[in-house]
């Protein structure tokens, strides 16, 4: 289950999507956000899938891996799908099944609220998955850039941000160790009531936080020893690099949101 | 070059200065090093090592007493001056690692020195190539072994190519391959540079390559000298509870057994040599 859910995780190759610099990325997805609630009738709706669609192809990931991938996701839009179809009563009646009514304005409504949520689901989607965290990182630091000057810790949010991520799967490998020694000591996490097995949860925790403590203490001083003292006086190794292909694809959605506009009604 | 690279004079250290019955750390120390030594400091659990590494680069300072390193007496102002001559890599290979991939981690101290861009990334390469680690550049630390990540380590301290290179523990935590890997690497980085060496270990048969051995007891220094005179000073290291290095023990035993061997025994492979010419003239 875990293995195949796709949300959040980054596959790398080297499709024209993944080459785009992070920046130009996050920048179409705020802005792609943003457009979707333009569109307001069927020729407009299916825009916006045609286009979710051809940056997925773009992307060269899997359509049906996608899809697989984003199933819990799912059985939430078939959940707002239906809320919709039962609780909208507007228009005609479709038609009935005992005292079950199906408007016109309630299948409209549905179908595009369901759309409306796939192509944000596939676009985020695209983003993570194209893009390694560190390089969301860093973009999400130049972009943020200009709000230092209101005293947004910006450069410590980011690194933050990057060990954090550097750290999930070393207290991950942690977790699986600290597991195995408490069931040698007669643990049992799987099984059991609800209430016993969070119980059984606390001793997995605490010398889970202590190390946590421990290794952010040494690092500290790692950190310190090999000459940290903040974002101030600091270059960067990670360099990006804005090239023509990035100003296209936020032309490419300018364009885009132009079409959405002129069919709107 | 006759340079002191690091001196202490009459040290003392204490974590908790307010309580009296708590023993210093660090007592009266003093001792120098010359730039382009390998030192080794020895020393059972407790016994102030790890406290001296702090001190010689400032995450700590001394109650009394003087700490010189560089020329340059330590103090609030010359710190990050020192710091940034100097190298440190500890005992835990995974608590130090902060870039995401190894690249990033060998560049972490040169962003801090705000190094330019072109130069940070002939230096990784030249640093990663040092530690023989270059085809690594793009991978995650979870992906690399324990000596492959104390190796990135070094790379990130010799990065901002210091004189001196403090190791504590450095390889404590490694297995014996790992381990065989690091102390390579530190031995041709001195031959190749000149690099000035501290190493911190439990392992007599690692502080035998040193040029000096500090041997440390409760928070004073208790022996000084080359590995030969330190190894050899009667049974003082017996006493402090250190392990003689396997050749010696043997070499030592058989001496007690009546065995006439010609010398002293460093090493595995002069041992070796011994035992067998002395049973080919028998
Ligand atoms: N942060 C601290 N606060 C209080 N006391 C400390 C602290 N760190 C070390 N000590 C004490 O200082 C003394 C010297 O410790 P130090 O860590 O220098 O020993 P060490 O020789 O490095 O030992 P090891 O071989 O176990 O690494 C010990 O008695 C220890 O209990
Ligand atoms: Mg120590």
């Amino acid at each position: 289950m875990m293995e195949k859910m796709i949300f959040g995780r980054f596959i790398p190759g080297d499709s024209l999507v993944h080459r785009l610099d992070p920046r130009a990325k996050l920048l179409f997805v705020f802005l792609f956000i943003a457009i979707v609630f333009v569109a307001n009738n069927a020729l407009t709706y299916l825009l916006l899938l045609v286009f979710t669609l051809l940056v997925v192809f773009l992307s060269k990931i899997r359509l049906y891996f996608l899809i697989n991938g984003l199933k819990p996701v799912f059985i939430l839009l078939i959940f707002t799908f239906l809320l919709h179809i039962f609780f909208t009563k507007e228009g005609d009646v479709l038609f009935q099944f005992g005292f079950i009514e199906v408007y016109e304005e309630g299948l409209r409504q549905g179908i595009f609220i369901s759309i409306r949520f796939l192509v944000l689901v596939f676009i985020t989607s695209i983003l993570t998955l194209t893009t390694s965290p560190i390089s969301i990182t860093d973009g999400i630091e130049v972009l943020l850039g200009p709000f230092k000057r209101v005293k947004l810790p910006v450069h410590e949010l980011a690194l933050m941000m990057s060990i954090s991520l550097r750290f999930i799967p070393t207290l991950m490998d942690e977790t699986g160790k600290i597991l195995k020694a408490q069931m040698a000591r007669g643990s049992d996490i799987g099984s059991g009531p609800i209430k016993e097995r969070i119980k059984a949860v606390v001793p997995l925790l605490i010398p889970l936080f202590v190390s946590a403590f421990k290794r952010a203490e040494d690092l500290a001083t790692a950190m310190e020893v090999r000459g940290y003292r903040g974002g101030e006086g600091r270059t960067r190794y990670r360099q990006l690099d804005w090239r023509l292909i990035d100003s296209l694809s936020l032309l490419l959605l300018a364009g885009f949101t132009a079409a959405l506009w002129y069919f709107r009604t | 070059m006759d340079l002191n690279i690091m001196s202490f004079e009459n040290v003392t250290f204490t974590y908790m200065p307010e309580d009296e019955t708590v023993r210093p750390a660090v007592e009266g120390l003093s001792f120098s090093i010359k730039q382009g030594e390998w030192i080794a400091l020895v020393g059972h659990n407790g016994s102030g090592k790890s406290t001296i590494a702090k001190l010689m680069n400032g995450l700590l300072f001394p109650q009394s007493g003087t700490v010189t390193a560089m020329d340059q007496k330590m103090s609030e102002e010359s710190l990050w001056k020192i710091r940034s001559q100097m190298g440190m890599v500890f005992q835990n290979p995974d608590n130090q690692f902060v870039g995401a991939t190894v690249q990033d981690d060998v560049a972490f101290a040169l962003e801090n020195n705000g190094v330019p861009h072109a130069e940070m990334v002939q230096r990784v390469h030249e640093s990663l190539r040092q530690v023989k680690m270059e085809e690594y550049l793009n991978h995650e630390p979870h992906h690399l072994s324990g000596g492959q990540k104390q190796r990135v380590a070094i790379a990130g301290a010799l990065a901002l190519r210091p004189r001196l290179l403090i190791l504590d523990e450095a390889t404590s935590m490694l297995d014996p391959q790992g381990r065989m890997e690091v102390i390579e690497t530190i031995r041709e980085l001195r031959e190749a540079t000149g690099l000035t060496v501290i190493s911190i270990t439990h392992d007599l048969e690692e502080a035998a390559l040193a040029d000096r051995i500090l041997v440390m007891n409760a928070g004073h220094k208790q022996v000084e000298g080359t590995p030969e005179d330190v190894f050899f000073a009667g049974n003082k290291l017996t006493e402090l509870g250190l392990d003689l290095p396997f050749a010696m023990r043997i070499s030592k035993l058989l001496t007690e057994a009546g065995v006439q061997l010609s010398g002293e025994h460093m090493s595995e492979d002069r041992l070796v040599e011994d035992l067998w010419t002395f049973y080919s003239k028998k």
